[in-house]
């Protein structure tokens, strides 16, 4: 039972030792402070205080940078091993291959969860300093933390997949370089091709928003942006969240860890030393 | 219940078309310590696999006492050390021996462990400024974990230094000792030679031979080499003998094990004439290119 843990400790020590811990820790806080300051123009425009704008800033910056830090650590985690020729000997033991996907999910997560919580945290406590913060602010920010962490744990996971299918570390890499840009930029771009061609049609109306929240990105996207007026307002980005009912981004952002997951243990099962 | 530690029976594994593994018995007793020769690709490192249960079979059974390969029981009872052993490089000897010692959920003395093998200097280096030797040692150390009923070593030696291959014996003996059943697939033939009790050798996946060195020997019928120097005239020797003449000095002879007594009988009736008589039974590695690459097999 406490095998999985065995690999967890294991795989806390190498993102510490290799320092991708503190590398992400300092780009989270390097990113979300210049967000916070140069992102502080329009509080007095919109008559909202400053962490709120922060949080609307940063928001933009996760969606980019969780599922890439997260896809960083994670591609390697079984091609990596299957190249060094460790995850035949890994496989020997008793430890189940469930039980070592886990450890290595759970160790990867909470570094994760700490470059967030860390790199957010000081920008969101730099800007209530400057400009205030109230506590819907404040919950604001929670939830960007929060949700950046669920984000993450989706790319984790879809990283440990194309580690799984890939021949190999380089080739998960540039699996991974492509599932990051469909996911975080071209999606995107197609969607708004699909609604310029559409000239506010039926798609617009109501195909265009679930497909939408059907990406995780997205989903993280509007979560945080519906859930605050205040950051809705500063983002500028309203109309696709009202389309929606309140639980469709929180759902799929949910449902995405567990999905993919699920997924990477099948890959993984296939997968011969 | 079988009193084998490991039993393969008429196992065969198809990779596409080619058959990879075609009919492969054999069976190891507690405490045996089998070499398994063959050339590259010629299915050595495939069987180990099989016997760890990580890659399937295709026909045939295999057997780790009573238990099927990877199970969860099977791999408790199994130790494996990969062909050139890599493990990752952040990590330093202690935490990675630790972590195997965890999962394996033996409780292990992990500095005593790498003091068996050599490492105790390095116990807190990062392997990555490790040598391929101080890797090898490291994955012998986990081999050692948790008093194993198999183990399988894929090239154990390579990338050893002389002294190191002998310490390698010495601890391969300690494991057959404690009654680990230890199968060793290897190129070095010199030194399975004198260090195991049986010698099974592969062939494009068939195992084309499974005995002792001795009976192999007979079997194959390879001949005696005998080296006669002479005295005086080697080539009256050589006719009289009717072997060849080398190296000035000396004549060659080949008998079959059975004439053997019969020839040095004959070179002891010559006197005077024979300075010196050299014997050379057939080397393991006559031995394997006979097995490993008759054609006609």
């Amino acid at each position: 039972m406490t095998r999985f843990l065995a690999i967890t400790r294991t795989e806390m020590l190498i993102l510490r030792r290799n320092r991708w811990l503190l590398v992400a820790t300092l780009i989270m806080v390097l990113f979300a402070l210049a967000l916070t300051f140069a992102g502080s123009a329009p509080t007095g425009t919109l008559g909202v205080d400053m962490l709120t704008v922060s949080v609307a800033s940063m928001t933009t910056l996760s969606v980019y940078l969780a599922p890439l830090l997260a896809l960083m650590i994670s591609f390697d985690a079984i091609a990596g091993d299957v190249d060094r020729g460790s995850l035949s000997l890994l496989l020997s033991y008793p430890a189940g291959r469930g039980e070592i996907l886990l450890g290595k999910f759970t160790a990867h997560l909470a570094a994760l969860a700490f470059a967030m919580t860390v790199g957010f945290g000081t920008a969101g406590a730099v800007a209530a300093f400057f400009g205030g913060a109230g506590a819907e602010s404040l919950i604001a920010l929670t939830r960007l933390i929060l949700t950046s962490i669920l984000l993450g744990a989706v790319f984790l996971a879809l990283g440990y997949l194309l580690s799984a299918l890939a021949k190999g570390a380089t080739a998960a890499a540039g699996l991974s370089a492509g599932l990051w840009l469909v996911f975080v930029v071209l999606y995107d771009l197609g969607l708004l091709g699909a609604v310029v061609m559409d000239k506010g049609g039926s798609f617009t109306q109501s195909v265009f928003p679930w497909v939408m929240v059907a990406n995780p990105a997205d989903a993280f996207r509007l979560w945080n942006i519906a859930a605050t007026e205040g950051v809705a307002m500063a983002s500028g980005m309203t109309g696709a969240a009202q389309a929606l009912p309140f639980w469709a981004a929180p759902a799929s952002l949910l449902i995405w860890p567990v999905l993919a997951f699920a997924l990477a243990r099948l890959a993984f099962r296939r997968v011969e030393p | 219940m079988t009193d084998k530690a490991l039993t393969i029976d008429q196992v065969c594994k198809d990779r596409g078309k080619t058959r990879v593994l075609d009919d492969i018995t054999l069976s190891l007793a507690p405490g045996q310590r089998v070499a398994l020769l063959g050339h590259n690709g010629a299915g050595k490192s495939t069987l180990i696999k099989s016997i760890l249960g990580l890659t399937p079979i295709h026909g045939g059974a295999i057997r780790i006492g009573d238990v099927a390969p990877g199970t969860a029981q099977a791999r408790r009872k199994t130790a494996y050390l990969p062909e050139a052993v890599s493990f990752h490089p952040a990590l330093t000897g202690r935490e990675q021996l630790t972590l195997f010692a965890q999962l394996s959920g033996a409780q292990a003395d992990v500095p005593g462990l790498l003091e068996r093998v050599g490492l105790s200097d390095a116990l807190d280096r990062r392997i990555g400024a490790y040598s391929k030797g101080m890797r090898q040692r490291l994955g012998l150390a986990q081999v050692l974990l948790g008093q194993p009923k198999v183990a399988l070593l894929d090239e154990p030696t390579s990338g050893l230094d002389p002294i190191s291959r002998q310490d390698l014996y010495a601890i391969i003996d300690e494991l057959a000792g404690q009654g680990t059943a230890v199968l060793i697939a290897s190129h070095a033939l010199t030194e399975v030679e004198a260090r195991t009790d049986r010698i099974a050798i592969m062939r494009k996946g068939r195992m084309v031979a499974d005995d002792t060195l001795t009976n192999l020997s007979a079997l194959a019928g390879l001949p005696i080499r005998l080296k006669v120097r002479a005295s005086t005239n080697p080539d009256a020797l050589a006719a009289e003998l009717g072997g060849n003449r080398i190296n000035g000095a000396s004549v060659e002879l080949l008998c079959s094990p059975e004439d053997k007594m019969e020839a040095l009988r004959r070179i002891a009736g010559l006197g005077d004439a024979v300075a010196d008589v050299e014997m050379t039974p057939p080397k393991l590695e006559d031995l394997y290119r006979h097995y490993a690459q008759e054609g006609s097999r």
